[in-house]
């Protein structure tokens, strides 16, 4: 069987009484950008933070490169280690500069000395266009700035997959390209990537698949061009015509 | 009315007041505030841990310790800690506890109670999305507060902590209890030896009016600015 980079299996989640997840299932290969779309408070976002374990769920099975997220054993830290994630709000550490951002999890996590970190860092506040403000703290920085930081920062562990949890959501609307334009080079360069997001430009440019959640399901999980040009369910159609057509 | 008044005491006993009173009042609350905070934030992460037995031990100790007179605090320690430190290494016999070491323990016992629920507050206050981007990062729990929680908690409740060490440097003036010579136990003494209760009294007072005045403007304008780099 070949392996798929993400595997989602049967994943259900509740809290309290309320099912957030409904027995979802889905599959990320190598290499793969899959976008994820849905109304709000669809679980989406709680989908997306089942794959690093930042949200624990109570039924199924999520499998990342060959290791079980749910399961005893896991070493989580080193799994995360392993997979870049990019939130909403940035989350940027504001105590400290743009390159020690990117430099904390490089030394205490995969051990690198402070100056092959400090390479690193450069070179990919470099690739997202900010070498000039790696002295800087994120205080001092644009939304869409501190949104790439975000993104180098994820890079710099040398992921072997990356997840987005609506990175454009918080941005204001002349910054969201210069943040997309970064993902896209991603994609472009073979990353495997989970994207939550309302971006459909994205989507159409370099999403493989999309899945459509509502209501703790996924509706829909269909190639990209299936996707935009004939949405099975109705409830995918109601949503793109929302989106699509303002 | 001021006329009976002697205020040539002061000077002449201006160098014991300051090097031995004075002195002792600032190492006993730069030492007990120091460890203070190092305990309190401990506490704090207690209070916070999602283990239940942690949590109800640090929360019953800073209930009790903050329901507690403090006087009353500074003579347990000093008449149990000898008992207690004696039947823990099983000895027939009181253990020594000088009276500074054993109003240090207390102060810094005491004190941790508040520092810590300052320090809870200042963990509380650190959005919970910090710690998933350092646990998201492959940062285990201690390193996600080591390094990104509790650097910034501690940072935004800077001024709350040394307003209370202002509390703490006038409450220990009641170390005089112990018969020990802080500021306030130095100028009693001479007040006592030379009959001149009124001066030293005023005196002592208006020392500690001046320092923890000047204290707290300095709080002030570093609340000021903080404010402007977050």
């Amino acid at each position: 069987m070949d392996q798929a980079m993400i595997s989602i299996r049967n994943v259900s989640k509740w809290y309290g009484s309320f099912q957030v997840l409904k027995d979802c299932t889905t599959e990320v290969q190598k290499g793969e950008v899959v976008v994820v779309c849905g109304p709000s408070g669809s679980g989406k976002s709680t989908l997306i933070k089942c794959v690093n374990a930042l949200e624990p769920f109570e039924q199924g099975e999520v499998v990342v490169a060959g290791v079980s997220v749910g399961a005893k054993g896991t070493d989580l830290p080193k799994l995360r280690s392993r997979v870049g994630m990019v939130f909403q709000h940035f989350e940027l550490f504001p105590h400290m500069t743009v390159l020690r951002n990117l430099n904390l999890a490089q030394i205490k996590v995969l051990n690198r000395s402070a100056e092959e970190s400090t390479q690193k860092s450069q070179a990919l506040l470099k690739r997202v266009g900010l070498e000039v403000h790696a002295e800087k703290f994120p205080g001092q920085l644009s939304g869409g700035q501190q949104q790439r930081v975000a993104i180098a920062r994820a890079l710099a562990m040398d992921p072997l997959t990356m997840l987005f949890d609506e990175p454009t959501s918080a941005l204001d609307p002349e910054m969201i390209n210069e943040v997309l334009d970064v993902m896209v080079q991603l994609a472009l360069e073979g990353m495997t990537m989970m994207v939550v997001t309302h971006e459909m430009g994205f989507a159409r440019k370099v999403a493989h698949r999309v899945i459509f959640m509502d209501q703790g399901e996924i509706v829909e999980d269909a190639k990209k061009d299936d996707f935009f040009g004939s949405p099975r369910s109705e409830r995918a159609q109601l949503f793109l015509s929302k989106i699509l057509h303002h | 009315m001021l006329g009976g008044l002697d205020f040539d005491v002061i000077q002449r006993s201006f160098l014991y007041l300051f090097k031995e009173g004075m002195s002792f009042t600032l190492t006993l609350t730069l030492l007990a505030m120091t460890a203070g905070i190092v305990f309190g934030t401990m506490l704090a992460l207690m209070r916070l841990s999602s283990f239940g037995p942690l949590a109800a031990i640090a929360g019953g100790y800073v209930n009790v310790m903050r329901a507690t007179p403090l006087v009353l605090v500074i003579f347990w320690f000093y008449f149990l800690v000898p008992w207690i430190g004696g039947w823990l290494i099983g000895a027939s016999e009181p253990i020594k506890v000088g009276a500074f070491v054993s109003s240090l323990v207390t102060f810094i016992m005491f004190e941790a109670a508040y520092y810590c629920e300052i320090m809870r507050a200042g963990i509380q206050s650190i959005p919970r999305g910090q710690v998933s981007a350092g646990l998201a990062l492959g940062l285990n729990y201690a390193q996600t507060m080591a390094n990104i929680v509790l650097p910034q908690a501690f940072r935004n409740m800077l001024p709350v902590l040394l307003t209370q060490s202002i509390i703490l440097f006038q409450d220990t003036s009641l170390v005089y209890v112990l018969s020990i010579t802080d500021f306030l136990g130095a100028a009693s003494k001479v007040a006592q030896r030379d009959g001149r209760l009124v001066e030293m009294y005023l005196f002592v007072a208006v020392v500690y009016f001046i320092i923890c005045l000047v204290m707290s403007q300095y709080v002030r304008r570093l609340q000021l600015r903080l404010a402007v780099i977050r």
